[in-house]
């Protein structure tokens, strides 16, 4: 063989490859209820553990009495703060949430001790039997006290340009967004298992495996390969598994009782043990020039981060940076503050303090556009910023696409739906109970454009490890990423495929001993990332097979000359093994100045959505029509996954417009169920028109840019613009509830 | 002790004072397709057929299952088959956590047992007792319309 390339490597034409539209390998165990999800491991001998909650937003713990729980038959275990080995804290930047209640409970639900039980009816009851003594304190839970107290995580302040700038336009508003929860099908679940060692390997649904074991091992206090995590079968994520719930908990019964333990939360505690999307209170003032220049904005934001920090600092860090939306303006001066209270911790959920912050600034739009006597199309357009821009509040220069102006007119273009609600009963608001009549029925459009970051910000060492192995029959990619339900498993066989010409691609989800991390399946990074360390690797594997062969092209069959094989992959192999392991990092970012300027981003993605609703004015009723989008995609490697990421995300935004709400009472959650959380269902899901603008990315495989979140940042204000027309209300605050529709 | 017979095999099981239907066809009989996502009969990810009625398993008591036939979704085709609608959702791509999905897949093949060619608008009635927090419902109401033979 000759160790020179005789040519410039090629591959077949492959199916399966980028921009065609696989089904995904998991999809027939999935739909044959054949696929293993967190909660429906079992190992022999298992135990089942079950967690003490606070039931007081805040209060002083006593004392903690195990023993009428361990008096119960079959109870194994209660554990509590002074039975955690190592660290006795977690928390992704910042450790400052006790494992267990560290003598106080600063929210509502918070972890006090586990049991460990044979069953799962034991260990609820020994859960419940648990006696532990509280004295109530009083809560702090208004974000406006507690920033007057300064109990906050994260004070921003991102200025820019001349702060003496003035519109002659000007208008003011107030805006408030609810507590949402994510509420992914799956609730938290896992299984650990010990190795008769003092070692544990812990089964989880999680979004960072990675992340999660530094945190694990630590408070173990156990050397980091002795506690292993594996990815287990996730029901859904939407940042709800970023933090860890239950998975040092687990491993703590696990080690302590020498067996087993598995732990499913019921939905009740579901909603307590993860965090959820920051509620807002957001102030705004938007000076224009008369032509519709936008020339300053101004805003106060309060995120409440509640009571541990998670990702608080960083979600209202983009807030801050992305509080006007993407327009050009002269002058900005915008205040974030996330607050610590003792509601119920708050962190990531999709969109990550985009969201809030469009529901505000485009609603200012609509509202400047009116003082101007402008087309609020029209002003957008006129300000909508293009790649090679800075952005106002961060100073950072716009690398890649960011086809703002295209996503606006491509959906302003789209056809609207017929005119009316027609005669189906079926088709109006509140459905088929005969509440309301076409008669009384009120149709408005609401348009919204939005944008967030991809991928990891603020100097953050962000990357992503994957593994090609060429093997006689394919390829193997090997990853610790989250397959969160989001298809990324079928875009990495499709990006090594198109990659590499071999259509046979297997992705095995590894441990984290088996691989370094894969950075978290958020930030919607994971096409990018791990898309492009999957890239990498098997266009080596596919240069090494080349050059081993002396050249040619590369297919399932082995190396092509002229159509003919030349070489089987097992023929390739001969000499040797062809792996590859890439760690894949994306452009550099910096960390802020105080004035939050820098080149924060690695990149950036914008979607605009306009929504169609009837409305009953009177009843408050309202029912989302239609709901279409234009999104900057980049690339669409698998049309019908992106797709369905576009109509998943925008159902999350008209739930988080229309009904969605966690209801907090002095720290304490009233509706932690299906039953009174309400989420939208079949009946409630508009239809959806996507037009998809594919500008390429600058450091996205193939040019692809991450899809998952922009569907969910201006879906809500869409629907809410379109519930004002409708209505001719302000309606400052989502969701939008009956009685504010009926101004009651 | 109850008397099951589950996806046409017949079974005996103990369960435990209230325990649910779906709880022993999870734990005791380890049949874990079925799923548990609020056990308050709002997300129909445990929906199961039970003597002809689609009923969401986590609001039975097993108890009362007793002498019943029940179909899961494990027993929706034979092994190694697909039954139509799991084919429709699969091809579809109306499969994203796949957590809600045997629920509509039951639900769904309920539907088409009793109205091989329901509307659009029968099928998101038929539907409106299950929860997917991924897809947007989207994709599912292209697979089931498709089978349907129906614009969506
Ligand atoms: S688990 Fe039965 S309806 Fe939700
Ligand atoms: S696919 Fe995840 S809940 Fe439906």
């Amino acid at each position: 063989m000759t160790t020179t390339p005789t040519a410039v490597p090629t591959t077949t034409a492959v199916a399966g490859g980028i921009g065609t539209s696989p089904l995904r390998p998991d999809g027939i165990p999935k739909v044959r209820g054949e696929f293993a999800f967190s909660g429906d491991l079992h190992e022999e001998g298992m135990l089942w553990g079950a967690t003490v909650r606070s039931p007081h937003a805040r209060a002083r713990i006593l004392s903690i009495d195990p023993a009428p729980a361990l008096a119960i038959p079959g109870v194994h275990a209660v554990l509590t703060q002074d039975d955690v080995p190592g660290r006795k804290t977690c928390g992704q930047a910042v450790k400052d949430q006790p494992v267990l209640a560290d003598g106080e409970t600063r929210f509502w639900g918070e972890p006090v001790a586990v049991v460990a039980a044979d069953d799962a009816e034991t260990a609820a009851r020994a859960a419940a039997a648990v006696a532990v003594r509280y004295e109530p304190l009083d809560a702090l839970t208004d974000p406006g006290e507690a920033e007057r107290q300064g109990s906050v995580f994260r004070t921003m302040h991102v200025v820019n340009g001349d702060p003496d700038r003035r519109g002659e336009v000007v208008v003011e508003g107030y805006y408030e967004t609810g507590t949402i929860d994510q509420a992914m099908l799956g609730t938290e679940a896992g299984l650990a298992v010990p190795d008769g060692e003092g070692g544990v390997d812990l089964y989880v649904a999680t979004q960072w495996i990675h992340e999660d074991h530094e945190q694990l091992y630590a408070s173990l206090g156990v050397e980091p390969g002795a506690a292993r995590i594996h990815l287990s079968g996730i029901g859904g994520a939407f940042g709800a598994r970023e933090d860890l719930t239950l998975q040092i908990h687990l491993c703590m019964l696990a080690l302590h009782t020498g067996r087993p333990v598995k732990m499913v939360l019921d939905r009740a505690e579901s909603f307590a043990a993860h965090v959820h999307r920051h509620p807002s209170r957001m102030w705004y003032r938007h000076e224009a020039d008369p032509d519709g220049t936008l020339v300053r904005v101004e805003a106060k934001l309060i995120f409440d981060g509640g009571a541990y920090q998670t990702t608080s600092h960083a979600v209202i860090a983009n807030g801050a940076y992305f509080a006007m939306g993407p327009y050009h303006c002269e002058s900005v001066d915008v205040v974030g503050i996330a607050t610590r209270t003792n509601n119920p911790p708050n962190g990531a959920m999709r969109g990550f303090g985009a969201v809030q912050v469009c529901f505000a600034y485009e609603a200012q739009m609509d509202k400047l556009a009116a003082a101007l006597g402008m087309d609020p199309i029209d002003l957008r357009l006129r300000n909508a910023l293009d790649a090679g821009d800075r952005l106002p509040t961060t100073g950072q220069v716009i690398e890649g696409a960011f086809p703002v102006a295209e996503v606006i007119r491509s959906l302003a273009a789209m056809p609207l739906p017929d005119a009316g609600p027609g005669g189906d009963p079926r088709h109006l608001p509140g459905g088929a109970g005969l509440t309301t009549t076409a008669a009384d029925i009120r149709r408005g459009v609401g348009f919204a454009v939005g944008f967030k970051n991809i991928a990891f910000a603020e100097s953050f060492d962000d990357y992503a490890e994957a593994r090609v192995t060429l093997t006689p029959d394919g390829l193997l990619v090997e990853t610790a990423a989250a397959e969160v339900g989001q298809g990324m498993v079928t875009v990495l066989q499709q990006i090594a495929r198109t990659a590499t010409g071999i259509e046979q691609v297997e992705v095995a989800f590894v441990d984290t001993a088996a691989i370094g991390s894969a950075g978290s399946t958020s930030a919607s990074r994971q096409t990018q990332m791990t898309g492009g360390a999957v890239l990498e690797a098997a266009e080596a594997v596919r240069d090494e097979a080349l050059r081993r062969a002396g050249g040619g092209t590369l297919s399932g069959e082995g190396v092509l000359r002229d159509g003919v094989v030349v070489a089987t992959l097992a023929d390739v192999l001969a000499e040797g093994p062809i792996t590859e392991l890439v760690r894949f990092r994306h452009p550099p970012t910096t960390a802020p100045s105080e004035t939050g300027q820098g080149d924060l981003h690695a990149g950036f993605s914008v979607a605009a959505h306009r929504a169609v609703v009837d409305v009953d004015p009177d009843l408050g009723l309202v029912r989302v029509v239609q709901v279409d989008t234009a999104q900057d995609v980049g690339k669409a490697l698998h049309p019908a996954a992106l797709v369905g990421q576009l109509e998943g995300g925008i159902l999350q935004g008209v739930g988080m417009a229309v009904m969605e709400e966690l209801r907090i009472d002095d720290g304490v959650v009233r509706n932690a169920s299906f039953t009174d959380y309400l989420l939208p269902t079949i009946l409630d899901a508009p239809d959806v028109e996507a037009v998809l603008i594919e500008e390429p990315d600058h450091w996205g495989p193939f040019g692809a840019k991450g899809v998952g979140e922009p569907p969910t940042i201006s879906s809500t204000a869409a629907v809410v613009a379109a519930i004002r027309d409708a209505t001719g209300r302000d309606l400052t605050r989502a969701p939008v509830r009956p009685e504010d529709v009926a101004g009651v | 002790m109850i008397r099951l017979t589950v996806n046409g095999i017949e079974h005996t099981a103990e369960p435990a004072g209230a325990e649910s239907l779906l709880a022993t066809l999870r734990d005791r009989l380890g049949l874990a397709g079925s799923k548990d996502a609020c056990e308050q009969g709002e997300c129909g990810s445990c929906s199961v057929i039970m003597d002809g009625e689609l009923v969401c398993s986590c609001l039975v008591m097993a108890a009362d299952a007793d002498g019943s036939e029940i179909t899961t979704v494990e027993g929706l085709a034979p092994a190694g088959e697909l039954h139509p609608v799991q084919r429709a959702l699969v091809e579809a791509h109306g499969v994203q956590c796949g957590y809600c999905t045997p629920g509509f897949a039951v639900a769904a093949a309920h539907l088409f047992e009793r109205e091989p060619s329901p509307s659009a608008d029968d099928i998101k009635e038929a539907l409106s007792g299950n929860i997917c927090r991924c897809t947007g419902y989207g994709a599912i109401l292209r697979a089931l319309t498709g089978l349907a033979g129906e614009e969506p």
